[in-house]
């Protein structure tokens, strides 16, 4: 039997058709029984695997400009696979690089809570449950059997939706089959996205739609050839595995915290 | 988790066995080990056979198709409904969150009936047989004393089978105060019969348009249906579609847009009277459609030209007049170009004259009833029931003179002025009210002056709510009449507000009813019987499940199974056929209303020395501002620059705050000519100078302490004022002043 090829799962938003409208954010509530508090105002307690942020362009009226960027999990690859800065700090082994499919894991039962991995996740895709989860009476009946809640002192985060993989395995495993075609496979925040912003694959498989998109450079980590994709602080090199796609220029500048004068490395100046 | 390891590992041997032995099983076993652990402390969902319904959100207006995955009875997830012609797939964050509200706290789990003084939230259960006694006689008592028509419904649609129930009751009881929840929606409907004679709602193509002149349309904050909104605004990204958005502040619409316009906030009506003037002079308009199809032309081409050159427009938008003419010619020269108007998400109609200018733009471009334009569409004919015989106290009934003015002599053309309703009741000049059923709608959170509506609701003595929830009108309710959640009920979703093309969705019971709740429908049936006579005999349906399915005929089977009715033959009217109008033609200047009158701003309430600055509200779809509050999924989406707390922010320019000595984060006190508030400063450089914007969709009372007392409910600060032709509101804004505190 021919050993295909691992698996690197990622993402691909694109930042011209994402409209803020905080779809994916409810969507991913939903699907991974994520808890909720009476005041979520404070933001940094507020565990949203999925986050969208409101970027401005920091020009004064009328040449303001708005531009919102979804950030789950990057799942990122790091300088060797599997070196994510979270999985290299975790001295549980709480959290894992899935060499098979490149998601990084969080195993509950595993965490204690030292929050190490929070310190040092770049993106703040991590969040801490200061509480134990409660539902108001009778809306625990919504709650999904595919996905545990989880407990006071663990830290949580976007799985890349790891369960539908599972169950999407599963059934074509059931249909004789153990490759999974590219639409068995979606996160619930692709799913759900009303702009067809998020698009999801591997990026492994030239034939996948994420792929495509992104023309990741497997001689530089992956790095997006696109000339309108970015990753989020690409110098940083966790290679994460969300590819963003903008064609203002002042949008692709934030993603990695350019300097005002400072041109972007080994791209060609773009319009706006 | 009731995982029982054992079977779930026969499963996955048993799966495995008919194929190649492979390693497979026991990784996946691995990771679901990992993956689903639990502990006894939290809560452990049971696991069960997973199945799918098909259904529609009522939520909002939007008519979106829904799939909800259930496991055993459990709805467990809503996800949008792949292939419905709404919505194809993606759904918004309230209909996301749905299932919130179906096992939420705020559901109103049986009939109530108020002990305490009204809106204090003392109840006592009552048996439905009670309830439903209870309404009739007070109805019966009203009726036989010749007070039928002091008897009014408040709904948001007067569509589909429900609202249709509820107006049948009171034609044949004998009431003509059947009032709708107020919209742009009704703006377009009385442009669409002053200017084409038709009564029928507006459809846009949107689909098939390629240049978007928006004034103040929130495409992607929630106008229209939200959901087509953002597809059709994603598939303009793909195709080179353009869209061009004038208002004053930055909203999510004006950033994707592809040119943002600021105009001076009110003057929309002025700027596209300004764009008919450069496509006139320059004959830039199809002279086709124009000539042939169009009357009164000559006559508005004068008075446009007459007072509304780029120079003069300029002055009063704010807009240098190179970019109007620059704008007025890209409109005209697009293939399918298309001006839409409705600020924000469309809750408030906006003055005629606005909606009808904007209309005339896209005749001057002749796509009327045009692929790619804007279309007339009637409501579909599906409800033909046999007309109810009316006895001498209905007729009597019926004649008498709508409390809230519509089709009075006064605005003769309206056909719903719920806006009016509070001052008919609060002045006492015609009638009073004695009994308002509240369907499926707020009033006491959605209409403006919420001072003003609060005193005439406590004028009505008898008030009933339908509502499935607890929210500020049933609150403030007699009694409570609880619907079945939208996930436990059959109801027909009529066409969605801007669709081109009539589609008739289904609501459908995913679960059981969980709670002591009743059908509206049946409700209204069952009062019928109890009223006897020919009420009784206007309802002649067992119930409303069979009134319902007898209405669809052949297409409920249909509906069944996709789950919505689109209507394969519709067609579209040519232009002889489909003008109404005393004229036979599209009418530029109405011959009903005659004659043309210069553009005058609103007059917005409170005077420039001790208001200074303009409030205004904006829309944003992470926040339901209608008959829904946010449920708490929605509440997380809510940024801290918007809410912190329980302090909402304003936006204002850095330069407006300096002046005013405000900082970021700061608290000020707001105050209005019609109320006050405390909120908190937020600087944003997207906003005009002098002006405040603050959020629809907070401040609420009602609902669950998720959301209730979080931020001020912008209704609190705004009344409203009256268009002279229609009636309707046209506030879009008010003066305030802003105060360190
Ligand atoms: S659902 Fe899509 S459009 Fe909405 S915020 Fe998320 S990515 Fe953006
Ligand atoms: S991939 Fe799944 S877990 Fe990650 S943000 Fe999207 S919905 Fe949430
Ligand atoms: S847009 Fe309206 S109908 Fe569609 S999902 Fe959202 S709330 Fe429901």
């Amino acid at each position: 039997m021919k050993h295909k090829k691992a698996k690197k799962y990622g993402m691909v938003i694109d930042l011209d058709k994402c409209t803020g409208c905080g779809s994916c954010m409810v969507a991913c509530m939903a699907e991974n029984n994520v808890p909720f508090r009476k005041d979520e105002s404070n933001k940094l307690l507020s565990i949203t695997w999925m986050r969208v942020y409101k970027l401005t362009n920091g020009k004064p009226f009328p040449n303001t400009d708005i531009c919102y960027l979804p950030r789950p999990c990057m799942h990122c690859e790091g300088q060797h696979e599997g070196h994510s800065p979270c999985v290299t700090v975790c001295p549980a082994i709480a959290t894992d690089y899935n060499i098979e499919t490149g998601i990084v894991s969080q195993i509950y039962t595993r965490c204690f809570g030292c929050r190490y991995c929070m310190a040092s996740c770049p993106y703040h895709a991590r969040y801490f449950n200061w509480w134990d989860p409660v539902w108001p009476d009778g809306m625990e009946k919504y709650l999904s059997p595919n996905v545990s809640p989880r407990m006071r002192g663990v830290v949580e985060k976007c799985s890349f939706c790891f369960h539908k993989y599972q169950l999407a395995k599963e059934k074509a495993f059931m249909k004789g089959r153990r490759e999974l075609k590219e639409d068995e496979y979606q996160t619930a925040c692709t799913q759900a996205c009303p702009a067809d912003a998020i698009t999801f694959g591997d990026l492994n498989n030239p034939n996948h739609a994420v792929y495509r998109m992104a023309k990741p450079d497997p001689k530089h980590h992956g790095r997006p050839t696109n000339p309108h994709a970015f990753r989020l602080l690409e110098r940083l090199g966790t290679n994460p595995k969300v590819y963003y796609l903008s064609s203002r220029e002042w949008v692709r500048r934030a993603g990695d915290n350019y300097l005002e004068n400072e041109s972007i490395a080994k791209k060609p100046a773009h319009h706006e | 988790m009731k995982i029982d390891r054992r079977s779930f590992l026969s499963f996955l041997i048993g799966g495995g066995a008919g194929t190649a032995l492979s390693p497979l099983p026991w990784k996946l076993m691995d990771d679901s080990s990992i993956w689903t652990q639990m502990w006894p402390w939290t809560p452990v969902p049971e696991d069960g056979e997973a199945s799918y319904v098909n259904s529609a959100c009522t939520l909002c207006p939007g008519g979106c198709g829904i799939t909800v995955r259930k496991i055993d009875d459990r709805a467990v997830k809503i996800e949008g409904m792949k292939g419905h012609p709404v919505n194809n797939g993606g759904l918004c964050i309230l209909g996301l969150s749905g299932l919130q509200l179906l096992y939420g706290p705020t559901r109103v789990k049986t009939p109530l009936k108020r002990v305490g003084k009204r809106g204090q939230g003392s109840w006592e259960k009552i048996s439905w047989k009670d309830a439903i006694s209870e309404v009739a006689k007070i109805l019966s008592d009203l009726r036989s004393t010749g007070q039928s028509h002091t008897v009014g419904c408040i709904s948001d649609s007067d569509r589909g089978t429900v609202p249709r129930l509820f107006e049948r009751f009171l034609t044949v009881y004998g009431s003509p105060n059947l009032m709708r929840t107020s919209s742009i929606i009704d703006s377009y409907e009385l442009t669409l019969h002053l200017m084409q004679g038709v009564q029928a709602s507006p459809g846009f193509d949107f689909e098939n348009a390629d240049f978007i002149l928006s004034f103040g349309s929130g495409i992607i904050d929630g106008w229209g249906s939200p959901v087509r909104m953002f597809r059709a605004n994603s598939a303009w990204r793909n195709t080179g579609g353009k869209i061009i958005q004038i208002e004053p502040r930055l909203s999510n619409t004006a950033a994707k847009s592809d040119k943002w316009i600021p105009a001076n906030p009110g003057t929309e009506a002025a700027l596209a009277l300004g764009i008919a003037h450069v496509i006139i002079k320059e004959s830039l308009y199809d002279a086709e459609f124009v000539d042939n199809y169009s009357a009164g032309f000559e006559d508005w081409k004068r008075f446009v030209l007459d007072k509304y050159g780029p120079d003069s427009v300029a002055t009063i938008t704010g807009i240098d007049n190179t970019t109007i003419i620059a704008l007025a010619r890209s409109f005209a020269r697009a293939s399918k170009p298309l001006a839409i108007c409705g600020r924000g998400q469309g809750t408030t109609p906006g003055s005629l004259d606005e909606c009808t200018t904007v209309h005339a733009l896209n005749a001057l471009v002749g796509n009327i009833n045009k692929q790619g334009g804007i279309f007339a569409v009637a409501e579909p004919d599906y409800i033909n029931w046999p007309e109810v015989e009316m006895d001498a106290t209905a007729a009597i009934g019926m004649q008498k003179d709508r409390l809230d003015g519509a089709g009075s002599k006064k605005y003769p053309f309206s056909r719903y002025l719920l806006n009016r309703l509070p001052q008919a009741i609060n002045s006492g000049e015609k009638y009073p009210l004695k009994a308002l059923f509240v369907g499926d709608a707020n009033p006491l959170y959605t209409m403006s002056d919420s001072k003003a509506v609060k005193k005439a609701f406590d004028k009505v003595p008898f008030v009933v709510s339908f509502s499935s929830y607890m929210n500020e009108t049933a609150q403030n309710a007699d009694l409570i009449l609880p619907n079945h959640a939208y996930l436990e009920r059959y109801e027909d979703i009529p066409t969605p507000p801007g669709m081109p093309k009539p589609v008739i969705s289904l609501t459908r019971p995913v679960v059981e009813p969980q709670l002591n709740t009743k059908h509206t429908g049946d409700i209204i049936i069952l009062l019928a019987k109890a009223m006897g006579g020919n009420i009784a005999d206007a309802f002649a349906w067992n119930s409303y499940d069979a009134c319902l399915k007898e209405t669809l005929g052949n297409k409920w089977q249909v509906m069944i199974k996709k789950g919505f009715w689109s209507y394969p033959d519709f067609f579209v009217q040519t232009h002889e056929e489909s003008f109404d109008t005393i004229s036979g033609k599209f009418e530029f200047v109405s011959k009903e209303t005659g004659s043309l009158k210069q553009f005058k701003p609103v007059n917005i309430e409170g005077d420039k020395t001790n208001y200074p600055l303009l409030l205004m509200p904006y829309d944003s779809i992470r926040l339901a501002n209608g008959v829904i509050g946010n449920p708490p999924f929605v509440m997380k989406s809510v940024d801290d620059t918007v809410l912190k707390g329980n302090n909402v922010f304003i936006e204002i320019n850095p330069k407006t705050a300096g002046e005013q000595g405000l900082r970021e984060g700061q608290l000020a006190m707001l105050s209005t000519p019609v109320g006050k508030a405390k909120v908190k400063v937020h600087l944003f450089d997207g906003i005009m100078p002098g002006l405040v914007a603050l959020p629809r969709g907070l401040g609420h009372t009602a609902f669950d302490d998720y959301l209730a007392g979080k931020g001020i409910n912008f209704n609190e600060l705004i009344g409203p004022v009256e268009d002279p032709v229609s009636g309707l509101d046209t506030a879009w804004g008010i003066r305030v002043k802003l105060a360190k505190v």
